[in-house]
């Protein structure tokens, strides 16, 4: 540490800037680690600038234009957005992408929260860590490995769901053939590889409550069922609010499981909000309505973000 | 029946091992809630493993056989074959790696700057950051598939993948608690030794946060590896894809590739992600286990 400005004499500053940063004083410390502050945010700044937040302006500027990469971009005023409210297939697929929502969120959050309190429950250590591992697993496969493999598994004729399903006595359903139950293969297709991550929040959740609220709420009577319903929830509530607030942002942009398992089909039945812009931007290359699209997708989840904190002044209890 | 089988010998190991007892009905019922679970999430795995290991004419055998009697490992031989898959496995590498080592550099920097450092604007541009976290990644793609093929003419090119992955909104704000919580002692012992600010950071707190810096790996490994959206924008060429494609490929046009093959290419392509989740688990497990209190 020798070369420490600490121990320069006064007398050894030569030049100005290297005065104005000395170390030997307080104010010289503030300065260098004021300058250290913007030399470090630096490169998140401009990657965010040029990679986030100016394709975020991008989008919007572009979604005012009609532009195919071919011919320079044309202003059209608000026609892509009129195009869109009037486009019954982005219409339908909101609608499919919201039933994909509350299906994989409803399962994700109710599943993960009681697997997470049998764990949390368990007194055998090996036991815990066996399932804890078990959950997990799935999570660290790609999606595009998921929706291949359960694609296998949901076959009407040689997969292996139907094959059980037929031992108990059901008929052959046709997951991913059919209109009406095509939604509910890819939601338990996406529950099966995002349940162990959710799981692990609660369980974080769970291990963190104060053991002494607990201990208190036992001795006062609640035992079973009453001491989840009145004293687990409540003290686990930021934590659900936060699950079920990234699951369904993440579940709001499904693409990978309907994209390689059905492309879309039967017909619309299968296709999300993604998937449309997907193949307005680059299947169509109309860039100008797959940002509106984007911009519509943003919008919503903006506002059911909102609506969701909203809500959870009356249920959510911050301790 | 396998439930039941697994359901009693599990319920076994909880017991007492000196005087066993009948278990009470709440714990059997627990139990094999849990195990019904389990099977669900781990039969799949051997699912694809088993059928990995059989003949293409044997893969859809029903009812299905569990356990490999085959061993016919000539399919794994074929993904070579059909894929360019040294090719694509180290096209996954490349990006996934330069990504993390690239977002580990940013956001250290970057979190102990928002976190540790004061400047003039620092709430305003952390505020910025926080703002980018609520922006998803598909409302974006169109201009930033123009920026990275019309400007920077890195379109089909690993690039293309590496380059905007490398500032990192999450990271800056996870890795900026971490720094939060270490104390300010520190700090001043070390200036009381002659420390300059640099040191300060790379000798005493970035070893502190490295907790922080193994979640940052794991989950930015995992997202990377199997990122499948974002190269099926950029890239064209086969020998460029990373793994994640190359799977999707397998199966060929209209799915008519061979099941054994494509399960194949998937163990194949996950060993990497188990290896890294072996390793990393234990600050894996626990990171995201803080994170769920602060929510």
């Amino acid at each position: 540490m020798s070369s420490s400005a600490v121990e320069h004499p006064v007398g050894r500053r030569r030049n100005p800037i290297v005065q104005w940063l000395a170390a030997d004083t307080m104010a010289g410390i503030k300065r260098q680690r004021m300058l250290l502050g913007y030399l470090f945010i630096a490169p998140t700044i401009i990657g965010l600038l040029i990679f986030v937040i100016g394709p975020m302006l991008g989008s919007f500027g572009l979604s005012f234009h009609k532009w195919n990469i071919f011919r320079p971009p044309e202003f059209i005023g608000l026609a892509n957005f009129e195009r869109l409210f009037a486009d019954a297939r982005v219409f339908v697929s909101f609608k499919n992408t919201f039933v994909l929502v509350v299906m994989t969120v409803v399962m994700l959050e109710v599943l993960a929260l009681a697997l997470a309190l049998s764990v949390y429950r368990l007194a055998n250590r090996a036991l815990s860590t066996f399932y804890r591992t078990a959950y997990f697993l799935p999570v660290l496969l790609s999606g595009a490995a998921v929706a291949v493999t359960l694609g296998y598994l949901f076959n009407r004729d040689f997969g292996v769901i139907n094959y059980y399903l037929g031992l108990l006595g059901v008929p052959k359903i046709s997951w991913l053939t059919s209109s009406d139950v095509v939604l509910i293969a890819i939601a338990i297709t996406t529950v099966w590889r995002n349940l162990g991550f959710t799981f692990i929040i609660y369980l974080g959740g769970l291990s963190s409550m104060p053991t002494e609220v607990l201990e208190a709420a036992e001795v006062d009577g609640a035992v079973g069922w009453r001491k989840i319903r009145s004293v687990i929830l409540p003290l686990l509530s930021p934590t659900i609010l936060f699950a079920t607030v990234t699951d369904i942002i993440k579940m709001l942009q499904f693409f990978d499981e309907p994209f390689i398992m059905t492309r879309g089909g039967p017909g619309d039945s299968s296709r999300t909000v993604v998937m449309m812009m997907y193949e307005s931007g680059f299947g169509n290359l109309d860039f100008g309505y797959g940002s509106a699209i984007a911009l519509l997708l943003f919008a919503v989840i903006m506002i059911v973000t909102g609506v969701q904190f909203y809500l959870s002044r009356r249920w959510v209890f911050y301790g | 029946m396998a439930t039941i089988v697994q359901k009693s010998s599990t319920t076994a190991l909880t017991g007492s091992p000196k005087r066993w007892r009948w278990p009470k009905p709440g714990r059997v019922l627990t139990i094999a809630f849990l195990t019904f679970f389990a099977l669900l999430t781990l039969m799949p795995f051997v699912w694809v493993v088993s059928t990995s290991l059989r003949t293409p004419a044997q893969s859809f055998t029903l009812p299905p056989k569990w356990i490999p009697v085959d061993m016919d490992f000539s399919n794994y031989a074929r993904v070579f074959e059909e894929i360019p898959f040294w090719n694509q496995i180290g096209n996954s590498f490349v990006i996934t790696l330069s990504v993390v080592a690239g977002q580990l550099v940013t956001a250290a920097l970057a979190g102990y700057a928002f976190g540790r450092l004061k400047f003039p604007g620092r709430n305003i541009l952390f505020w910025l950051v926080l703002a980018t976290l609520m922006i998803p990644g598909q409302a974006t793609i169109i201009p930033v598939f123009i920026l990275i093929s019309r400007v920077f003419q890195m379109n089909d090119t690993l690039w293309a993948l590496i380059i905007p992955g490398l500032a990192t909104a999450f990271g800056t704000f996870l890795l900026r608690q971490y720094f939060m919580g270490i104390p300010d002692e520190f700090e001043e012992a070390a200036l009381v030794e002659g420390a300059n600010q640099w040191q300060i950071f790379h000798k005493i707190y970035l070893p502190l946060a490295s907790p922080g810096l193994a979640i940052l790996a794991v989950l930015t490994f995992n997202a990377k590896w199997n990122d499948y959206f974002t190269p099926l924008i950029f890239m064209n060429t086969k020998e460029r894809f990373p793994i994640t494609l190359g799977i999707v490929d397998l199966q060929g046009y209209m799915a008519t590739g061979s099941i054994s093959v494509v399960l194949a290419g998937i163990v194949l392509s996950t060993i990497p992600v188990i290896i890294i989740y072996i390793v990393g688990q234990r600050y894996l497990v626990e990171g995201l286990m803080a994170g769920g209190l602060k929510g």
